[in-house]
């Protein structure tokens, strides 16, 4: 035989003799030989059709069984005593030059006798393994198989909510780190949902109200998670620690406000993150939070927590909802602020954290306003790092522009279903957008020169002033046009202290934006500025929400005496300077105050005391050289 | 008995296909009728007892009454007389002879080669005999080519089974075929390149022929030599079957070889512009090279078309099968792919489920709104066949219950996409030592079935409720049958067991498939046998018997009733569950049939075969109105999309091509996987396409995109000459790794998660 023909297994003459003599036959050199290839080619033949058992068993080795079959097939009798799964060992003798299989004797005595009997195999099983791809993960679709839980999950869901809940801080510190970041607990959330839905049942606890809301941050924060559906479940118990007027917050010692305003902005997360995956979520949130804020009947924490929601939910919701529920609600909170009886104190300093709220989210409203209105993409991305990047790694979320489109069919109020008694569901408004300078002077109407001292001081001192003295200066004058005219003031007292909103002061909402491109905030603000005025002098006559108007708003006001003295009175009072920032404010004081008076500084124990409204960016002790001015007759 | 009747009319068609074959002969650039091969139906009008003579609209339709008119159909008597009296089947011959008022001595055998075989088929046992391995099915081949060679043939009215082999005796001097060869070889290789390319189809078919008359004229030396020189030149998409080729270098074997038959049975069809084929002739005259003109005469069919040559990569996609491309006559039917109008349900207000979710103990959830993508079909669709063209069975009620059942899961759905990927549950079968050789899931995915090389046919359930039988017939006396709950009654509750294992077979089972009731379960097996068994009682209810070989795959219908087989036997066979005969059979394919699969609405059939061909057969008269080539390898994974527009199939060489059945074209080719495709699967709504192999992973493929892209202009529809892009990668979603476990099924549940299966391979 040549070489190339060595491709295929043969049978040599020799081979086919020895097998016929084995036989006790005789065969001669010519029949040898070819009954040697007829053998190959049948060999060849035969390998070839079992390779097609070979592929139907779905397998990649030839077994014995598979060239059987296709003996069999042929009409060959099929090779008996070779079914074993395991290769054969194939030996060769070199002595002789010759091959074998080994085939050993088996003692079955032995065999019998043993005692290390063999195990049976296992039973043939089925087991289901959940591959998550990408973010996708249906958990309701999984069969009840698969989805009922190992032991371990068990196990880890017991231990992380005993953590969660129990009393070491580290160890919550751990199970938050770990449900964080692990990747194998989407079989759980359910579970874990569940548990935050028991936000319920434990209002008076603040502490546990707190870490169930870390719970729900952590959960939100799972990049493996794909919370689908139960977004709406977690949204319903955050804001519940929003809105509901908790049962701890019975105590005025307790800090209900700080978990509010942690809860709010946990809303926000929320919603920015997860907000598309449950359609309608934004108007239903937005739903209930001018629910609460339209009823009276409220407690002020309630009222709180539906502005700090919708502060955190973004200047568009502000907008939207806030602004235009101003005049009606202001009337309730005068009538807070204003009673001065000793019984009223509690309230009148929960109406004070009111105000200060509301006066946060319409400064930041009318900043984002003025900011998005030449280049509306431009301010609008630019709010965005200021009001949500922080250490938690938000996703990339754009709360200044328009929330995500949805159906304006729905009209399922699944949201906080609670807060929606008897389901007569609030009428949402047709809203058109107001614009920038009718919104400022209306609401300067309300703040009246607080207001105003925000407007151009936070502007200032954000570090970008410096190339933009001339627009500062002609912004600073600005108010000057209010201040004298006396009338349109409302004087307010000017309260300021830091409210710690998340337990992480980088947490905390700011409302300052980043310094945007400073040829932009320069034209912003001439702009804003002259049509402000402009508009400012045509409102008067058209008298669409007019200062006059306003006023009549408040018809308890005690300090609007339009026959009242020279404005410089009030405005020393209403001095909210601090420090080194109040730089811009300088004009405003040396034309009403020519010599400041001693700067009257407050006994520490005394301002710890006070109602706090509003807050600062910065840490406290940046305030060691602010002027306190108050004028409260309490 | 029934066996062989039915192969008897089986052969009768072959015969006729044969016959219309010899025609084409004469002209090689006659239009041809559409392919008649495999329009075979066995037991007319069995399919549609109301609606009487659905089964002929064939070409050649088999009818048990000839009678003799034309000498073509003489011939075929005399064929079919000689073949019975070779058989042994003297009465039958008798009866046949008699019918057709044929002479007594029409039967003087002067055949000149017995054909070797002994005696061919035992009369009344379904066993198959004889002393060569090509048994009754290759016989069957041989004499249908016998036939069609017959009327060529000077002086040669005793057609015979030798007669296809002989063709090859008179040729010319063996030791001018090397230089015939090159001959051609450098002139194929000296003409400009726009024709090289389709020239150089003719390497292949013209190597093999004449290499095997080089063997059968006992040239064996000449012939290893030849094949030495020029086995390196053909394209390695040949590989396989060159193979078995060279192993093949005696008369003696060419008589039972398989593969040998295919190259002789069928004419090798090459699609070749005008232009090229001109050059050909005018060359070929030139030098007066008969010997490799009579080749191209007798054993090549040249589909010619007016225009532009083809490219060398239009080729290749479409080339690889056994026989060459489909010709393109074969795929104009029109075939209705619509899907059929879905029966209007109304949907109760209920909401159970949802209660028994809260159960569970997890809070409510918030109930989706129902979108309306859940209806599709509310509007006839204009390609979708009547709905009565084939009759399917009544909707039971509690078929109305699943279709809702369905219907409010579908509401469910995850919409997926490019950027929305499923995900997947791997069922992985632990300690299957005994070899997992085929996995089916229930449409709702409550059960699954396994099975495996043991013969065995085991069914769990993957959901909490356990697999019950029904009681005892003594017990189900005792039940009170007006009883509301009377469906619960009857099962017994001491049987309930997460795992049922169905023994009955007695080779492996390669092919199993659910009812869509759920109900029944189908399996084929090796033994030749297709068994169906209830889930009522996981019993054996029946066997069919009809395919004498392994069956390699089997599938219910969408709409249940009906189930096809396939199998080692070459034809897929179409049976309902209440006939232990088959209603159609088809027959075409030139090696084995490896996998089956019903078209959503019912009405046809596709199978995916050895010889690298896919064909979409018509349920209804049992055409073949598609044939797909451009597989390199055994396909072993079809699917429909859910819109019964395209087609998926996967074969050994990887590759998963994509077609569109309307316009009879491949539209798509999927490059990634390495080793062979044993499942496809698209998506509830037709986005991914899920396709798992042999190498272990489970590839996702953007089937929207590769629909999308689509642009059918008239020209490619009319000429077949596609342009596919390279574009796999950018379709390729996503791979996904198993632990040494083969992919041998994938499933999309209602809601769109995939479910894989496969055995752990360690």
């Amino acid at each position: 035989c040549n070489r190339e023909e060595r491709r295929f297994a043969e049978v040599s003459r020799d081979s086919v003799k020895l097998m016929a003599e084995s036989a006790g036959l005789e065969l001669g050199d010519e029949v040898a030989a070819l009954l040697a290839e007829d053998v190959c080619y049948r060999l060849r033949e035969a390998a070839q059709s079992s390779a097609q058992f070979m592929r139907h068993a779905k397998r990649k080795k030839l077994t014995v069984d598979d060239f059987n079959k296709a003996l069999r097939w042929s009409n060959v009798e099929a090779i008996c005593g070779y079914g074993a799964q395991d290769a054969m060992l194939f030996r060769s003798v070199k002595e002789g030059e010759l091959f074998f299989v080994e085939d050993r004797d088996i003692n079955l005595i032995e065999l019998a006798l043993a005692t290390n009997i063999p195990k049976g195999c296992a039973e043939t099983m089925v087991r289901g393994m959940f591959t998550l791809l990408s973010s996708v993960v249906a958990p309701c679709s999984v069969p009840a198989a698969v989805q009922s839980l190992s032991d371990d999950l068990l196990k880890y869901y017991q231990q992380i909510t005993r953590a969660i809940l129990g009393e070491d801080p580290h160890l919550m510190k751990v199970a938050l780190q770990d449900l964080q970041s692990n990747s194998k607990i989407a079989a759980l959330l359910p579970y874990f949902v569940y548990v935050i839905s028991g936000v319920k049942s434990v209002s008076h606890d603040l502490e546990q109200l707190n870490r169930l809301l870390h719970m729900v941050k952590s959960l939100v924060q799972n990049p493996y998670l794909y919370l689908g559906s139960y977004v709406r479940s977690l949204v319903s118990s955050v804001m519940y620690c929003i809105l509901e007027p908790l049962a701890a917050s019975i105590n005025p010692l307790n800090d209900h406000w700080t978990l509010r305003d942690y809860a709010a902005l946990l809303l926000s997360h929320i919603f920015w993150t997860h907000g598309d995956l449950v359609s309608g979520l934004y108007r239903q949130i937005l739903l209930s939070l001018q629910k609460v804020l339209s009823d009276p009947v409220r407690p002020l924490c309630s009222h709180y927590g539906a502005v700090v929601g919708l502060h955190a939910l973004g200047w568009k919701a502000v907008e939207r909802v806030l602004f235009p529920h101003l005049p009606a609600y202001w009337a309730n909170l005068q009538a807070v602020l204003d009673d001065y009886s000793v019984s009223n104190a509690q309230v009148k300093a929960d109406g004070h954290k009111v105000y200060g709220a509301i006066l946060v989210a319409v400064e930041r409203l009318l900043k984002m306003k003025a900011l998005s209105l030449p280049q509306p993409a431009e301010g609008c991305s630019s709010s965005q790092p200021g009001c949500l990047a922080g250490p938690m790694g938000y996703r990339v979320s754009s709360p200044g522009l328009s929330p995500p489109p949805e159906p304006l069919a729905e009209a399922g109020l699944g949201i906080a279903s609670h807060l929606q008694a008897g389901g007569a569901g609030c009428q949402w408004e047709e809203w058109s957008p107001v614009p920038l300078p009718a919104m400022y002077s209306e609401l300067y109407s309300f703040f009246g020169d607080s207001l105003a001292v925000r407007f151009s001081t936070e502007q200032s001192f954000g570090g970008f002033s410096p190339c933009t003295p001339s627009h500062f200066r002609e912004t600073r004058k600005e108010p000057l046009g209010h201040v004298s005219n006396p009338d349109t003031t409302r004087k307010m007292p000017q309260l300021t202290a830091n409210l710690n909103i998340s337990p992480r002061q980088d947490g905390s909402p700011r409302t300052d934006p980043p310094p945007p491109s400073l040829a932009a905030t320069g034209s912003v603000r001439s702009l804003a500025r002259s049509s402000m005025q402009r508009s400012r002098a045509s409102s008067s006559r058209s008298g669409q929400r007019s200062i006059g108007l306003s006023r009549d708003v408040f018809p308890k006001a005690r300090f609007t005496s339009p026959h009242s003295g020279p404005p410089t009175f009030s405005f020393v009072i209403g001095g909210r300077q601090m420090g080194r920032r109040c730089q811009g404010r300088r004009p405003f004081q040396t034309i009403f105050v020519p010599t400041p008076p001693p700067p009257v500084v407050l006994p520490r124990v005394y301002t710890h005391k006070l109602p706090v409204i509003g807050r600062v960016c910065k840490p406290l002790r940046r305030w060691t050289r602010s002027h306190y001015s108050l004028h409260l007759p309490l | 008995m029934e066996h062989d009747q039915f192969k008897f009319i089986f052969k009768m068609a072959a015969v006729q296909g044969g016959m219309v074959d010899a025609k084409d002969e004469l002209d090689i650039k006659s239009e041809p009728p559409s392919d008649g091969f495999g329009n075979s139906n066995a037991n007319d009008g069995r399919l549609l007892s109301s609606s009487p003579g659905a089964g002929t609209g064939g070409t050649a339709t088999g009818n048990n009454k000839p009678a003799p008119g034309p000498p073509e159909e003489q011939q075929t008597l005399l064929a079919v007389l000689q073949f019975l009296k070779k058989s042994k089947l003297a009465e039958s011959a008798e009866i046949l002879r008699r019918e057709a008022g044929l002479p007594e001595d029409a039967l003087d055998p002067k055949g000149t080669d017995a054909s070797g075989s002994g005696p061919g088929l035992a009369a009344g046992s379904g066993q198959v005999d004889g002393v060569d391995a090509s048994s009754l099915l290759s016989r069957v081949t041989v004499s249908s080519s016998a036939a069609a060679q017959a009327p060529k043939k000077a002086g040669e009215d005793q057609p015979d089974v030798s007669v296809v082999l002989s063709a090859y005796s008179q040729q010319g001097d063996p030791s001018l075929y090397d230089a015939y060869y090159s001959g051609l070889k450098r002139f194929i290789e000296s003409v400009l390149d726009c024709h090289r390319a389709e020239l150089s189809q003719l390497f292949y078919p013209l190597f093999v022929h004449m290499y095997l008359e080089l063997v059968y004229n006992n040239n064996e030396s000449v012939a290893k030599a030849f094949f030495e020189k020029f086995s390196g030149d053909q394209e390695c998409y040949y590989e396989q079957d060159l193979r078995i080729l060279s192993s093949l270098t005696k008369k003696e074997h060419m008589k039972g070889n398989e593969t040998l038959l295919d190259f002789r049975t069928s004419k090798f069809v090459l699609r070749i512009s005008r232009d090229s084929y001109q050059l050909l002739k005018r060359h070929l005259q030139e030098r007066q090279n008969n010997q490799i003109w009579n080749i191209i005469q007798e054993h090549l069919y040249i589909d010619i078309f007016d225009g532009m040559p083809r490219s060398k990569s239009q080729i290749d996609a479409m080339s690889g099968s056994l026989a060459g491309e489909a010709r393109r006559e074969a795929n104009k039917a029109k075939v209705f792919y619509g899907l059929l109008k879905e029966p209007e349900i109304e949907l109760p207000l209920d909401d159970e489920d949802e209660e028994a979710e809260n159960e569970e103990g997890k809070p409510k959830k918030k109930k989706p709104k129902k979108d309306s993508m859940g209806s599709k079909s509310k509007k006839q669709d204009p390609n979708a066949p009547l709905q009565t063209r084939i009759p399917l069975p009544e909707l039971k009620d509690s078929d109305k219950l699943d279709k809702i059942m369905y219907m409010k899961e579908s509401t469910k759905r995850i919409r997926l996409g490019s950027d929305n990927l499923p995900s997947i549950c791997f069922y992985t079968f632990l300690n299957a030592y005994q070899g997992l050789t085929a996995v089916d899931v229930t449409d709702d995915s409550s059960l699954i079935a396994g099975g495996f090389a043991d013969s065995t046919v085991r069914v769990w359930s993957v959901t909490p409720k356990k697999l019950r039988k029904v009681k005892s017939a003594a017990d189900l006396n005792l039940i009170d049958k007006e009883s509301d709950d009377v469906l619960e009654r009857i099962m017994d509750e001491k049987t309930a067991s997460e795992l049922k294992i169905l023994y009955g077979h007695s080779g492996p089972v390669y092919g199993i498939s659910f009812s869509p009731d759920r109900n029944y379960l189908l399996s084929s097996s090796e033994d030749g046998t297709i068994r169906l068994w209830s889930l009522q009682t996981f019993t054996c209810l029946v066997g069919y018997k009809g395919h004498n070989y392994p069956v390699w795959d089997t599938q219910f219908s969408p709409y249940g009733y009906y189930f096809v087989s396939g199998g080692h036997d070459r034809v897929a066979r179409l049976w309902a569950t209440d006939h232990y005969q088959p209603l159609r059979i088809f027959a075409g394919h030139l090696a084995d049939i490896t996998c089956t699969r019903f078209h959503p609405n019912s009405n046809y059939v596709a199978t995916g075969s050895s010889d690298r061909t896919i064909r979409l057969w018509d349920v209804l008269n049992g055409n073949c109105v598609r044939i797909f080539t451009g597989h390199k390898g055994p396909i072993h994974a079809l699917a429909f999309s859910p819109n019964g527009k395209f087609l998926a199939s996967g074969a050994t060489d990887g590759r998963v091509l994509l077609w569109d059945i309307g316009h009879g074209l491949m539209v798509g080719e999927l490059k990634g996987h390495t080793d062979t495709i044993y499942s496809l699967r698209f998506s509830r709504d037709g986005e991914i396409l899920a396709s798992g192999s042999m190498d272990n992973t489970v590839r996702l493929w953007d089937a929207m995109k590769a629909f999308d892209d689509l642009e059918t202009d008239d020209f490619t529809a009319a000429t077949g000459h596609i342009h596919l892009q390279d574009n796999s990668q950018e379709l390729l979603l996503g791979t996904y790794m198993t632990k040494s476990t083969p992919v041998l099924h994938l499933h999309f549940t209602r809601r769109n998660l995939l479910l894989a299966a496969g055995a752990y391979n360690p």
